[in-house]
């Protein structure tokens, strides 16, 4: 006999963010059957938060001119520091254009090209000229040779997923928000589905499906400091760690924006040093030409985070209750630009910090923001280790971002992995069956109930969720940081190894009935727990320096040793992820200098 | 230095109606600045981890986390303590549908809401991937975007009189999603296609012109243009007729 509500249909999604409704839309299309689960409804999810744009190298703009997805692949390798997948690299910059294109036929509002001359606020003049005048203009990132991020204000997530969910209901497809995965059934060899919870009255319920899509974001609130939504813990990523067949790619690869606001750790966007933002120091210094003379507050995120933080471990940064941190200064862009262009972080600098940037400068640190590592797929979207089983934005180590993505790529990834492996998604279904032992099914969805009945009574302990939670968080913040040593992320190993022991003793305080939120924590914690031990260990293991990865112990790039992509395995029962490696695939851009960064200043030190 | 401050805060559990709604307080030290989600997450971190509430982004862009602060509803992440004295009570808004304490469905309202509006562009032309996009004016953008700002939080519907007492008004939101779409050139819709989702007193001519939900916009959207704005068209069309 069934206890379980049990849903079946052919392709399930799991996240409603811009990557996840976007797959399905391409899923639905097809004809088949798509479900979505949401922890949230559609417009909350952290897609909506994205500020600054997608890059596209449609080259309407006076800065954009001589794009081409050449130019934009090469960047993204730049970017990548060479980690990234090249074939999925080259898919991305070619599809791109033409998502970008469509988002604008379905809805999203893109600034557009006002033909003219202009001054930028270094003193350049261009001129935009008319015969591009209407068509999608773009501003500038960092990391990149042409302004290529195309925007609408700053709130291009917020139109891009209201725009894609208007689709969504415009094709009926059904979403089950308030709905959350916590484990993925499966025989050994194909994923059938996921046990689910909801959020309103806290069921069990059982989803089967042909195939089922994570995208569920990214793990950034590990961390105690982060600029990602509340709900960013990796679930998507943990539910399938925990199958110990699927690996998890790149886990040490963790960006942190050089912006995120102190003391609250909101973004705030790259778009404000590429509409001509510069960084200061406390003596009101322009430090970042010292540094990269190039390309200034505009080299990549790892770079500039870096060099912010060798700033003021120089003593440089202004003294804070909340510690050191740097200004960023957009008071010369005026307030016309500001109200306009860079409105919601007006906003935010105002409701949160008090501050007009008009006339205030705004108190910035590196703040962690990105999750390049995910669940391992191939370049169509397939994860490893199990059929039937697709990955998809954030949540997914497809692997367009090695190891640092460039601003404005991941806005574009969502939509354009959506579309891309939506499509295998829609081609491996139609031929596809389910065949399932609904014994084995259920027994999935008991253990997580005994799981559940276990946390209720405390029968393997009392530890208290939010104490251990903490203590993880701060963990990751003291020693798996921008800047990272073997000491240091031995610590770390050895803490979060004894925070899992203690994550398999948590006892609720309360009686854990309904959606009880406690419930709710105590659930996703141990996999979080086992999340931070697949960054830190595998930190702790890779001896070189790429992208965001920067040991002190090992300051260089090692091609010879490290061109290798690092695969998490977690095996039940183990309290560490078993490392394995795979080869990074160079097609077309063999590893060289990025152009920016520490190697390059050395190198051409050594020219001198 | 820290003060004590006092939350008074709602309580019910839809799924257990025989426990009846009640308030219940709570006491926490406040430091200098705190916002009402730093002090709501260390209520149930410290004091109890049942108590339901809704916040993702907590930064002011999502708009889960409107609630009744001191009667008037507001997003509580950023909502900071020290504007108001004494102590602070909140409630979950009204008109959605309760899912426990202070977290309500607004999911489902805003989803019901975009279909009623048909709120999505309506085209007749096929997408081309080959094709350049078409030209827009940069101003037309901004134009849509100013509408399109909106965060479906809730707070101008809660605040609401005649969405209080009529379950089919589409409310300020409403209104202002349907004039998102009348100033967008790529909707091909006609005059009459638009009177149809919003030319009745579900809709435009339902408002009692109270106003409620421009002063309470946390997104400062200006709601009471929109609404004399879809007036002058559905009168404009009326009139064509």
């Amino acid at each position: 006999m069934s206890n379980y509500t049990t849903v079946i249909t052919d392709v399930l999604v799991v996240g409603a963010g811009l990557s996840g409704e976007r797959a399905a839309i391409e899923a639905a299309s097809q004809g088949l059957d798509v479900i979505i689960l949401s922890l949230v409804p559609p417009r909350r999810s952290h897609s909506t938060a994205a500020q600054g744009g997608c890059q596209a190298s449609l080259g309407n703009c006076a800065m954009g001119k001589g794009d081409s997805t050449d130019v934009h692949f090469s960047d993204t390798v730049k970017g990548s520091d060479w980690g990234c997948d090249q074939e999925v690299a080259r898919i991305f910059v070619e599809t791109v254009p033409k998502a970008i294109r469509q988002m604008a036929m379905w809805g999203v509002p893109w600034n557009r090209v006002v033909a003219g001359k202009k001054v930028l606020p270094d003193g350049r003049e261009i001129e935009d000229t008319k015969d591009k005048e209407g068509l999608i203009t773009a501003r500038d990132f960092g990391g990149t040779a042409k302004w290529r991020t195309c925007y609408t204000s700053d709130g291009a997530g917020h139109t891009m997923q209201y725009a894609v969910d208007s689709i969504v209901i415009k094709m009926g497809i059904t979403v089950h928000d308030r709905t959350e995965a916590i484990s993925i059934i499966h025989d050994g060899e194909t994923c059938l589905g996921v046990v689910a919870r909801c959020l309103k009255t806290g069921e069990l319920r059982i989803y089967l499906a042909k195939s089922t899509i994570i995208a569920t974001g990214g793990y950034g609130r590990l961390y105690g400091a982060s600029t990602n939504a509340i709900i960013n813990e990796g679930a998507g990523m943990s539910i399938a760690l925990d199958t110990g067949l699927v690996p998890l790619g790149n886990m040490e690869a963790v960006q942190f924006h050089p912006t995120g606001m102190v003391p609250v750790w909101i973004l705030i966007t790259e778009g404000a040093r590429g509409d001509g933002g510069y960084l200061l120091d406390k003596n009101m210094h322009r430090f970042m030409p010292d540094y990269e003379p190039k390309k200034k507050e505009l080299a990549s995120r790892d770079v500039v985070s870096r060099r912010m933080i060798q700033h003021i471990r120089k003593g440089l940064g202004v003294d804070s209750p909340y510690g050191p941190h740097l200004w960023l200064d957009i008071r010369h862009l005026g307030a016309k630009h500001i109200n306009i262009n860079l409105r919601e972080i007006a906003n935010i600098c105002k409701n949160f910090n008090g501050i007009d940037p008009v006339d205030s400068l705004i108190p910035v640190r590196p703040t962690q923001h990105y999750s390049m590592g995910g669940v391992r797929t191939n370049k169509d979207g397939y994860a490893y280790g199990l059929k039937g089983l697709f990955s998809v934005g954030e949540s997914s180590c497809w692997d367009l971002h090695g190891f640092n993505r460039l601003g404005g790529n991941s806005l574009a990834e969502t939509i354009v992995s959506g579309w891309v492996v939506g499509k295998k998604v829609a081609e491996y279904t139609l031929g596809a069956e389910l065949n399932y032992q609904y014994s084995l099914v259920q027994d999935f969805a008991k253990k997580q109930q005994e799981r559940i009945a276990g946390l209720i009574s405390g029968k393997q302990g009392k530890e208290n969720v939010f104490a251990i939670r903490k203590e993880m968080e701060q963990t990751l913040m003291d020693y798996v940081g921008i800047f990272r040593n073997g000491p240091d992320l031995q610590t770390a190993v050895d803490r979060l190894r004894e925070l899992h022991q203690r994550a398999g003793r948590i006892g609720l305080k309360t009686n854990g009935k309904w959606a009880s939120p406690e419930l709710t924590a105590a659930l996703r914690l141990p996999g979080m727990v086992r999340l931070a031990l697949c960054i830190s260990y595998g930190a702790l293991t890779r001896t070189e320096s790429r992208g965001s990865h920067a040991r002190e112990d090992y300051p260089k790039r090692d091609d010879a040793n490290w061109l290798k992509r690092t695969l998490a395995y977690w095996k039940e029962g183990s309290d560490l992820p078993q490392l394995q490696y795979e080869p990074v695939k160079i097609t077309e851009l063999p590893p060289g200098d990025r152009g920016y960064g520490e190697s390059s200043a050395s190198s051409a030190e050594g020219k001198k | 230095m820290s003060i004590q401050r006092k939350f008074s805060i709602f309580r019910y559990n839809p799924n257990t109606p025989d426990v009846k709604p009640f308030m219940q307080e709570y006491v926490i030290e406040e430091p200098q600045s705190m916002t009402i989600f730093t002090a709501l997450n260390k209520i149930r971190e410290e004091q109890d981890p049942s108590l339901m509430f809704d916040f993702v982004c907590r930064a002011a862009i999502c708009g889960s986390c409107a609630m009744v602060i001191n009667g008037k509803p507001r997003l509580a992440c950023k909502t900071l303590t020290t504007d108001f004295s004494g102590t602070i009570t909140l409630m979950p808004l009204p008109v959605f549908k309760l899912v426990g304490d202070l977290s309500v469905d607004t999911g489902a309202w805003f989803r019901h809401l975009s279909l009623k509006t048909k709120a999505w562009v309506h085209t007749d032309k096929e997408f081309d991937p080959n094709a350049a996009e078409e030209r827009m004016d940069n101003e037309t953008a901004l134009l849509i975007y100013e509408a399109e700002r909106c965060i479906e939080c809730g707070c101008c519907i809660a605040g609401c009189v005649t969405a209080n007492i009529r379950e089919d008004f589409l409310g300020a939101a409403g209104i202002n999603r349907v004039a998102r779409f009348m100033v967008d050139p790529r909707d091909e819709r006609s005059g009459n296609e638009y009177f149809e989702v919003i030319g009745s007193d579900e809709g435009a001519f339902g408002c009692m012109g109270l106003m409620a939900c421009d002063d309470n916009c946390p997104m400062q959207l200006p709601l009471q243009l929109q609404l004399s704005f879809v007036r002058r068209k559905m009168l404009a069309f009326g009139l064509s007729k």
